[in-house]
């Protein structure tokens, strides 16, 4: 048996078929769901992939974090159902309330595409157990809303709760507070980061496959508990 | 005739009655850049008066942006000089949105190269923005999923102020729009010249895959077919943009009065979510087989996407503008068919399939209206308000523009030019090199230009296999396939000074190489060609030199042009740029996994390095004669596309057996130049011995037909034999050492990585930061 993934497209949605594609790379049934449709067609996980859901008009995330799929995917996230967002994906899930803080405008106020290098800070997630020997990832990062930030408070409870889930390694490409590349919930099911895991799941088209961990992390999870 | 008072709210219209009844009413022909004779032929065609509609639709369409009527004449020595053998995998050559070629297993790829150039000065952001978004209509429109897009952009000195308002904006308009779509960027290059201070270039390119059974053309056949407009709205925005504005020179603008300041409001003001979802709608009408034939709307907008499409297929079409939806109040019919909105596409649709069409637009919540339907009357009728307001053959507006014959003189500088060769300049000794080396690294022309490419996504999809730096982009046509394109653009804008015929070869040699070089084999040819005014008849004759050039030497390759494009008045006052004929080559591999990138010590194999093609004493045009001695002047090196093909020939063959791992194109700057960006992007030092005669020569000749490659060393003999079965002369330069960070140049230069790196990375951040 396989676990089903599920794949968010909202119109302005970019990195879909990526999400789709590292999902079946880990051994996953991929399924993609669209905005409009509430329902999440049995799926075991949802990734919320990049791009520019709705023009990232009003605010990056804003608008899809009300979208029909979004109201099912909240309440699954809070019934337990590990949610990933990506880039995009990342700001509608804090524009949501699953995930605290918020993603402004980078430091050097342009669009950076580069490859990053990341600290797993806690591999004991979902989402990052299979980075248990690996102390640092190397995988593409590119927007232009990437800096992570947060009130004083905030930033302090989520580093006593253990909710940095990465940070980013050898320089801060976009003034994120505290190196924060991506953060999750308390029991590390539901998790954001800005760069694209997904697009580091081959040598050939990315600069190697060490994003495909946070997938094949997922799966050893979903078939561990169904076993 | 008493004067007819408009209802309030709404504006006099001109209509095809009024304008029987008002023969002698004087029109604006001259503002609308229409000259005397062309605005009289108009009145011919019509046996009266034209409309103000039928006006706008003419000056507009017989512009010489999109009638081409000054280029017309030259471009037609493509079509003479393609051969039924060239033409063998093109399903779609010139006159169409854009070629289209064959590439194995049943896909097929298209590809092109426009130009931007104008709006881009006037309005950089939305300029560079709306370029993107118009070249990937082009590529959708044929059929296609846009996959990858390129930009070959051209600025003033970079320490000018105008280049600082300039190169930054254009960058962030492309970033901002291209990014948005979900599109790899892949490549392009950025240079700088003063001839491009008020002038600047921003060329934009886009590759689309398909399956060759799926391709679709802009034709309107089939009496009773619908004809639907859909995407945005359409508004007051780039009403004449394109058109008018590329058809122009710039005036002196030192008073605030002329054209620059006045034309501000046309240019065309782009939302690139609104083009993503009409690429998806586009791609899902396509994939359900509901559209019979399309047509993007570029410039002129509707007056342009429905004459053509009129044009092509059975001959009329009746059109009602009332139901095109509207950014604007009271609009005039002239505004609605002149109207450059972006995000607009004009779909051909069976009747039976209207209400299938109209659903997937809604899906995607693209505006979507009837917009007319397709008749064999041969005229195209088009009423507004009730009244038509345009009667007109089609043929007449899309095809049956004028053609000029523009007087063409070689200048006499030309002479005087040619004969201020490079041998008089003082050359560097051999301790100079060292410096001379990182000084040519971190020129403006040379330089890393990450500071632009990092603007953009090259990631997005999952199928960029080579992008910037490498010398040419790649991208794999789909997960199920291992087939992948490979796509350089290049353009010596000073070696086309010198000779533009032979310029022209040059910039088609070097991408042809720089596709080659990443182990594809060249198919296909696009380019833009960019030139000053062609009221001027020394410019006449830089193009028509260029035409035949490029012409010839895709003759002599063997590889059509499937496509082009032609940018005139790329002039400010009497100062034209510099000839800058861009070349684009298309290639194809039939294994991503096999491509060769720049590169070496990655491997577990030591490997060795090797310069392969012949090095000869070619300084004239050359960046160490422009960089160290601002000079430019003489013949430029010689091509030999001969010597291409056998180098192109042994680098596909490297590729297919794995024994070349790293490969660097020679062009600008020359060995020295290759070496620096291949230690750097490698991380890697080298230990290398220059070649005879001399050093200087040997690292900064800019002899073409030249690849550096790294060779490991048990596939020496392998290597050795495929260079002597190609006919391709191969001399080792030395190793490559991993263990040392340092390019070791015997006798002349030992420079540290971090040395190079710094050189090479640091120019653009420090004027653009």
């Amino acid at each position: 048996m396989t676990a089903k993934i599920g794949v968010i497209t909202f119109p302005g949605t970019l990195d879909d078929v990526d999400a789709l594609r590292a999902a079946r790379v880990a051994g996953a049934e991929p399924v993609s769901l669209w905005h409009a449709d509430a329902d999440l067609h049995g799926v075991d996980a949802v990734v919320v992939p990049g791009g520019f859901s709705y023009g990232d008009y009003l605010r990056a995330g804003a608008i899809a974090a009300i979208a029909p799929v979004m109201r099912s995917v909240i309440d699954a996230a809070r019934g337990g159902m590990p949610v990933l967002g990506i880039c995009n994906g990342f700001q509608v899930l804090c524009e949501a309330g699953l995930l605290p803080g918020a993603l402004i405008r980078n430091a050097g106020l342009k669009f950076h595409c580069t490859d990053q290098r990341l600290t797993v800070e806690r591999t004991d997630t979902v989402w990052t157990s299979e980075y248990d020997a690996t102390p640092t990832i190397l995988i593409p990062l590119k927007h232009a809303e990437g800096r992570y930030v947060a009130d004083e408070a905030t930033l302090d409870e989520l580093e006593a709760e253990r909710r940095v889930l990465f940070r980013y390694a050898g320089g801060n490409p976009n003034g994120s507070l505290r190196d924060i590349a991506g953060v999750c919930s308390a029991d590390g099911r539901i998790a954001g980061l800005m760069p694209h895991p997904e697009h580091a799941i081959d040598a050939l088209t990315g600069p190697g496959t060490d994003g495909l961990g946070m997938f094949t992390s997922l799966m050893n999870s979903l078939l561990g508990a169904a076993a | 005739m008493s004067e007819t008072t408009a209802p309030a709210g709404e504006i006099a219209q001109d209509s095809v009655t009024l304008a029987a009844a008002t023969p002698d009413k004087a029109q604006p022909f001259a503002e609308l850049g229409m000259q005397q004779d062309e605005y009289a032929r108009v009145r011919e065609i019509l046996g009266r008066r034209p409309t103000d509609a039928e006006l706008a639709m003419y000056s507009v369409m017989w512009s010489e942006h999109c009638s081409y009527k000054s280029s017309k004449v030259h471009l037609a020595y493509f079509g003479e000089t393609t051969t039924e053998a060239m033409r063998a995998k093109m399903l779609a050559g010139i006159g169409e949105n854009a070629g289209v070629v064959e590439v194995g297993d049943g896909w097929a790829a298209t590809f092109k190269i426009e130009s931007h150039n104008h709006p881009s000065y006037v309005e950089p952001h939305q300029g560079a923005a709306t370029g993107v978004g118009g070249i990937v209509r082009d590529i959708l429109a044929m059929g296609a999923r846009p996959v990858a897009v390129t930009d070959q952009l051209r600025f003033g000195p970079i320490d000018a102020p105008d280049t600082g308002r300039v190169l930054p904006g254009v960058v962030s308009g492309i970033s901002s729009y291209g990014n948005s779509l979900g599109l790899a960027n892949i490549g392009g290059e950025t240079y700088f010249d003063a001839s491009y201070a008020g002038n600047p270039l921003v060329n934009a390119g886009c590759i689309g895959v398909l399956r060759a059974d799926d391709m679709h053309t802009a034709h309107a056949s089939g009496v009773g077919n619908k004809v639907i407009l859909y995407g945005s709205r359409t508004g007051l925005d780039g009403i004449g943009g394109a058109s008018v504005l590329a058809s122009a020179t710039f005036a002196d603008d030192a008073g605030g009065t002329g054209k620059a300041r006045r034309k501000l409001p046309s240019v065309q003001v782009g939302d690139p979510f609104a083009e993503k979802v009409l690429i998806e709608c586009t791609l899902e009408v396509f994939g359900k087989g509901l559209v019979a034939g399309i047509s993007d709307l570029g410039a002129a907008g509707l007056a342009c996407a429905t004459s053509e499409l009129a044009a092509a297929g059975d001959g009329g079409m009746d059109v009602d503008l009332d139901s095109v939806p509207l950014r604007a109040e009271n609009m005039s019919a002239a505004e609605i068919l002149m109207s450059e909105s972006q995000e607009r596409m004009c779909a051909v649709v069976t009747p039976d399939k209207v209400d299938a069409f109209l659903e997937v637009c809604a899906k995607w919540e693209v505006p979507a209206v009837v917009l007319g339907t397709v008749t064999d009357t041969g005229r195209l009728v088009i009423t507004h308000h009730g009244e038509v307001v345009a009667d007109v053959p089609p043929r007449t507006v899309a095809h049956d523009g004028p053609v000029y014959h523009r007087p063409i003189e070689r200048p006499a500088s030309q002479d005087a030019l040619i004969a201020d060769g490079t041998s008089r300049l003082p050359r560097p000794a051999n301790d100079e090199i060292a410096a001379l080396i990182l000084r040519l690294a971190a020129s403006e022309n040379l330089c890393h230009k990450g500071y632009v490419t990092d603007q953009y996504d090259r990631y997005v999809r999952g199928n960029t296999v080579l992008a910037q730096p490498s010398d040419s982009g790649m991208i794999r046509v789909d997960d199920s396939s291992p087939r992948g394109l490979a796509m350089a653009s290049d353009c010596n804008a000073y070696y086309a000074a010198l000779d533009p015929y032979r310029g022209a070869k040059h910039a088609l040699a070097e991408a042809y190489r720089n596709v080659a070089t990443s182990g594809a084999r060249p198919v296909a040819v696009t380019n833009c060609l960019n030139f000053g005014s062609p009221e001027d008849p020394a410019v006449m004759w830089q193009f028509r030199e260029a035409v035949h050039g490029l012409a010839d030497g895709c003759a002599e390759l063997g590889i059509p042009v499937t496509g082009g494009n032609v940018s005139f008045y790329n002039q400010t006052a009497a100062v034209a740029i510099l000839p800058t004929p861009v070349v684009g080559v298309l290639g194809v591999i039939d294994d991503v996994s096999t491509r060769i990138g720049p590169t070496f010590g990655k491997g577990p194999m030591p490997e060795m390095l090797f310069l392969l093609g012949e090095t000869r004493d070619e300084f004239d045009g050359s960046e160490w004669a422009r960089v160290v001695h601002g000079h430019l002047g003489g013949t430029p090196p010689v091509v030999d596309l001969a010597a291409e093909q056998r180098l192109a020939g042994l680098m596909a063959a490297a590729a297919a057996s794995g024994a070349v791992t790293a490969a660097h194109d020679l062009s600008q700057g020359g060995l020295a130049q290759a070496l620096v960006e291949m230690c750097v992007l490698s991380g890697c030092g080298a230990a290398v011995t220059p070649p005879p005669p001399d050093a200087f020569t040997a690292l900064f000749s800019e002899s073409t037909a030249r690849i550096l490659v790294a060779v490991p060393i048990p596939r020496l003999a392998e290597f050795a034999a495929l260079a002597d079965q190609h006919g391709v002369p191969s001399s080792g330069l030395g190793t490559v050492t991993p263990q040392r960070d340092r390019l070791e140049i015997s006798g002349v230069a030992d420079l540290a990585l971090d040395e190079m790196r710094a050189a090479w990375t640091g120019t653009l951040p420090r004027y653009f930061d």
